[in-house]
Order: C-alpha cells, then sequence, then structure tokens
C-alpha cells in the first residue's frame, strides 16, 4: 500500500523553485570551472539571485539564494560541512547587504552595484568564519586583497550579466506567477 | 586577418547596462581593493627570527648576521639558515618535508613550521603587525 503525502504548495513556492534550481545549475557549471585560489570563484548563480531580486523582491531572492545554498551543498556532498557554512555565511551577508542596497535610488544604482555591494559582503561573511571558526591566524589578512579584488572583477561581471540578461529578456520570462 | 575591434561588443553589451551609480560602486570597490592591499601588504621587513622548539622560544636571533642554528626536536635536529636578511628551514628530520619546502621567510609575520618535530621559524618585526583583527 502507498501513501501519497501532499504537501501544500502555491504557485511561488514553484517558481522559487524553478529559479533556485536555475541557480543551483549554475553553480554546478561554475564547480567545473578550476579555480587558482579555492574561494575565488565567479559566483554565476549569484546573477539568478540578482534579477530575482530585481524582479520579486528581496524576500523571494532570499529564498532562492538559501535554496541554493542548502540544495548545493546536498549535491556536492559538503552539507554541514565548513565549505557549507561559508558558503552560508557569505549567502546570509549578501542578502543582508542586498536588503540595504535594493533601497539605492533605482535611476542611479542598478544590478552592477547590487552585485559588487553582494560580493563583497559575501567574501567578508566567508572571511569572518574562515577567520573566527577555521584559520584563526592573522596570516590569512595576507589573502584579503585577492579576494577583494575577485569580488570586485566578478560582482562587476555578475551585474553587467544580469542587466544585460533583464534589459534584453523576453517577454515570457519576466510573467509573474499568479 | 580580420582586425578584432573589442570596443564594439564593450559600447554594445556592456556600458548600456551601467549606471552614474554603477561607476561610482566600481571606483568605491577599486579604491577598497588598492587600500586593503597598500595596507595588509605593506610588506614590513623582518628583523629578527624567533625559533621555537616545543612550544617554547629556542633563540630569538637578528637576521643581519649569516648563521646556521641546529635546533633539537623530538625527532632529531632541525637547521634553521639565516642569510641576506632571510630565513629558512633549511633540513629537518620530518617525513614531508613541509617547512623545508617552504623556502625562505623574508617578511614579518612569516612563518615556517616542522609540526612532528615541533619545531617553528617565525619571522617578527620592530613592532606586532596585528594584535586582533576585526571584520
Amino acid at each position: 500500500m502507498t501513501t501519497t503525502i501532499k504537501l501544500d504548495s502555491s504557485a511561488e513556492d514553484h517558481h522559487i523553485a524553478r529559479m533556485a534550481a536555475v541557480a543551483l545549475g549554475l553553480a554546478v557549471l561554475e564547480n567545473a570551472i578550476p579555480s587558482p585560489l579555492p574561494g575565488v570563484k565567479p559566483g554565476l548563480a549569484n546573477i539568478v539571485t540578482l534579477i530575482v531580486l530585481a524582479r520579486y523582491g528581496w524576500r523571494v531572492a532570499a529564498w532562492v539564494s538559501l535554496l541554493r545554498v542548502v540544495a548545493g551543498s546536498l549535491l556536492f556532498g559538503n552539507f554541514l560541512a565548513p565549505g557549507f557554512f561559508l558558503s552560508l555565511s557569505g549567502a546570509v551577508l549578501s542578502l543582508i547587504v542586498l536588503a540595504a542596497a535594493q533601497h539605492l535610488p533605482s535611476r542611479w544604482f542598478g544590478p552592477v552595484s547590487h552585485s559588487i555591494y553582494a560580493a563583497f559582503a559575501h567574501i567578508a561573511g566567508q572571511m569572518a568564519m574562515v577567520y573566527l571558526w577555521l584559520i584563526p591566524h592573522a596570516g590569512i589578512a595576507y589573502l584579503i586583497p585577492i579576494f577583494a579584488a575577485a569580488a570586485l572583477v566578478f560582482g562587476a561581471v555578475n551585474g553587467v550579466i544580469a542587466a544585460r540578461f533583464m534589459n534584453t529578456a523576453v517577454e515570457g520570462f519576466s510573467a509573474k506567477p499568479s | 586577418m580580420r582586425p578584432v575591434n573589442w570596443h564594439e561588443p564593450l559600447r554594445a553589451d556592456v556600458l548600456p547596462h551601467l549606471k552614474p551609480g554603477d561607476w561610482l560602486t566600481l571606483l568605491l570597490g577599486g579604491i577598497c581593493v588598492v587600500v586593503l592591499a597598500l595596507t595588509l601588504w605593506n610588506g614590513e621587513l623582518a628583523d629578527r627570527a624567533v625559533i621555537r622548539s616545543g612550544g617554547k622560544i629556542f633563540r630569538e636571533v637578528p637576521l643581519s648576521r649569516d648563521q646556521q642554528i641546529e635546533v633539537p626536536g623530538p625527532l632529531g635536529t632541525s637547521v634553521v639558515t639565516i642569510e641576506k636578511r632571510k630565513a629558512r628551514i633549511s633540513s629537518d628530520p620530518s617525513p614531508r618535508q613541509y617547512c623545508v619546502r617552504q623556502g625562505w621567510l623574508q617578511q614579518a609575520g612569516e612563518i615556517a613550521i616542522c609540526l612532528p618535530n615541533e619545531v617553528s621559524v617565525e619571522l617578527a618585526g620592530s613592532r606586532k603587525k596585528y594584535d586582533s583583527l576585526n571584520y
């Protein structure tokens, strides 16, 4: 005998899951790119977070981002391992900064700014986690300028990609879930 | 061969998506990176080497005089070489030889640790670089 467990899910839940799945795909994709230094990676999945933030607001973006972190860790097999907490601390601090950054006047500031601020917050969260928990040695300070430079470059690139996507996206994609 | 004009895609694909505030953000980010690099990589030269064995300070020697120091540890003797204001561990009985392969240490705060033999060399400047670090 089989029992069917039915969870009530709204259209918005499905939408969030779809967006998180896209972010997850990008995370898997970028995991295949070799990195010169552990921790320096493009963060392509954040493009999805940026687009969702601009289209559907901070709450949905937070869901998508955190779902991606948790599901991604299950996929990569590091759930509750140090790598998971590094991702989580980066994502949480990014979201906090994005909550503030989204109120910047949109006439002057676009996704590129959001992306750069979030990237810096991401690396700050990760470095804080590394220092407080994993490697409490001042020596890691030598790596901060490298991480900051990577955050600036990748943050800007992701921001441009997100902005470009939003400016040229077909209408069908931007249809809001009813 | 047709010359690749990379200005064109840049103008068409990137520039329209940057708003004035985004340029400001880029500028601020750039300044932030430069300031971080200048403050954290200010490369203070070391002037003495602190040699530890078993967690206790074995000797503190100035880098100004070239010398070799033999440091006893539980596995045997590690040899610390000081030459031209640099220091390195030139021989160690540890199986993996990490501290030997680390090579020359030059800046204050750099450290080579031979774990199994409990010997370490840390370079120190005239002042301690960090008391604590906050983010």
